[in-house]
C-alpha cells in the first residue's frame, strides 16, 4: 500500500512561547532572545518597494517613539533580501523624509515565516501576509493579527493593544470593547458562588455579578 | 557583520560598544546604557564582537580583549 504523508502546519498560538529564531536583518544577525525583557512587535509585510507596505513602514516609523515609551521594540520581516531591504528603507527616507529606525528580517529561506505561519497560500504562495505578533518580555505570544495583502494595518489599534495588555499585566484586570487608556476596566469575574454574592456589594459599576467595571 | 565593516573597522555602533567596555567587565544592559543603544542591538553586537575576538565573555558579562583595545587605540590616533 502506498504511504501517504501529510505535513501538518501549525500556527503559533496565544499564550505559548514565541518560536525562537536567528535571522539576518538590516541591523545584523538578531535572535529572538536578544529582545528578552522588552515587548516585541514582530510584523511581516508582503514585499519591499510595494505601495501598501511602504505606507505601513512609514506608519510604523511614526509610532516607533510611542512604542519605545512603552518598552516595546519593532521588528519587521519579509522574504526579500537584506540588500532589497536596505535599498527600500533608503528610498523611503529619500522620498518621504521618514527614517526607518527598526530592523527588518530578510527571510529568504522562509524559516521564520513558516515558523510563525506567515505564508497563506490562498493569498500568496511566496510572500508573507500582513501579520503582527505582540510578544511580551517573557517572550510569550500575547496577540496575533493577520491582515490580507490588500489592507494596510491600523497603528492606533496596535498601540491600543499594547496599552491594554500592559494594563492587564499591571493591574490584573481585563479591558472591554473599544477600551482606550483612561477608560474603566473590567474586574475579573467571580469564580465561586460566594464571590458572586459578594461582588455586587463591592461598589463596582456592575451590569450583573459577572460584568463589573472599575476606574484604575 | 553589523558592528564591523568588511574592511575590519568597527562601525559607529561597534565603536560605541567597544568604548563602553573600556570601563571593565560589563553586562549587556550596562553597555546599552553607556553606548546609548537598544539592548537587543547590544546583545547581538557583543556576540559579534566576541566572535571577532574584540571582546571576551565571562559568564553574563563582557570585557575588551587586547585585540579590541588595540583596535580602539588605532581609531583614536
Amino acid at each position: 500500500m502506498e504511504e501517504v504523508r501529510e505535513q501538518a502546519i501549525s500556527l503559533p498560538r496565544l499564550g505559548e512561547p514565541a518560536p525562537a529564531f536567528e535571522a539576518v536583518t538590516t541591523h545584523g544577525v538578531l535572535k529572538l532572545e536578544d529582545f528578552k525583557g522588552s515587548w516585541l512587535i514582530l510584523f511581516s509585510h508582503p514585499a519591499d518597494f510595494t505601495p501598501v507596505c511602504t505606507t505601513e513602514f512609514i506608519a510604523f516609523a511614526e509610532i516607533y517613539p510611542e512604542l519605545k515609551k512603552r518598552g516595546a521594540e519593532l521588528l519587521g520581516l519579509s522574504v526579500d533580501s537584506v540588500s532589497s531591504h536596505i535599498a527600500w528603507v533608503r528610498n523611503i527616507e529619500e522620498k518621504t523624509g521618514t527614517r526607518i529606525p527598526f530592523p527588518v528580517i530578510a527571510d529568504l529561506s522562509k524559516e521564520v515565516s513558516l515558523a510563525y505561519g506567515m505564508i497563506h497560500p490562498g493569498q500568496s504562495k511566496t510572500e508573507t501576509v500582513r501579520c503582527v505578533f505582540i510578544i511580551d518580555p517573557n517572550q510569550i505570544i500575547r496577540t496575533i493579527l493577520y491582515y490580507p495583502l490588500t489592507t494596510g494595518r491600523n497603528m492606533a489599534e496596535i498601540l491600543r493593544i499594547v496599552d491594554a495588555l500592559q494594563t492587564t499585566d499591571k493591574n490584573a484586570v481585563a479591558t472591554p470593547a473599544n477600551w482606550k487608556p483612561g477608560d474603566m476596566v473590567v474586574v475579573p469575574p467571580p469564580k465561586t458562588q460566594e464571590m458572586a454574592e459578594e461582588r455586587v456589594k463591592q461598589g463596582y459599576e456592575c451590569v450583573d455579578w459577572y460584568l463589573c467595571k472599575k476606574k484604575l | 557583520m553589523a558592528c564591523i565593516s568588511p574592511d575590519g573597522k568597527p562601525t559607529e555602533s561597534g565603536t560605541k560598544m567597544l568604548s563602553a567596555l573600556k570601563s571593565g567587565l560589563s553586562s549587556a544592559e550596562e553597555v546599552a546604557k553607556d553606548a546609548g543603544l537598544p539592548l537587543f542591538r547590544v546583545r547581538s553586537g557583543l556576540r559579534e564582537l566576541t566572535h571577532a575576538g574584540l571582546a571576551n565573555q565571562k559568564g553574563e558579562k563582557y570585557k575588551l580583549s587586547s585585540k579590541g583595545a588595540e583596535l580602539l587605540g588605532t581609531l583614536s590616533t
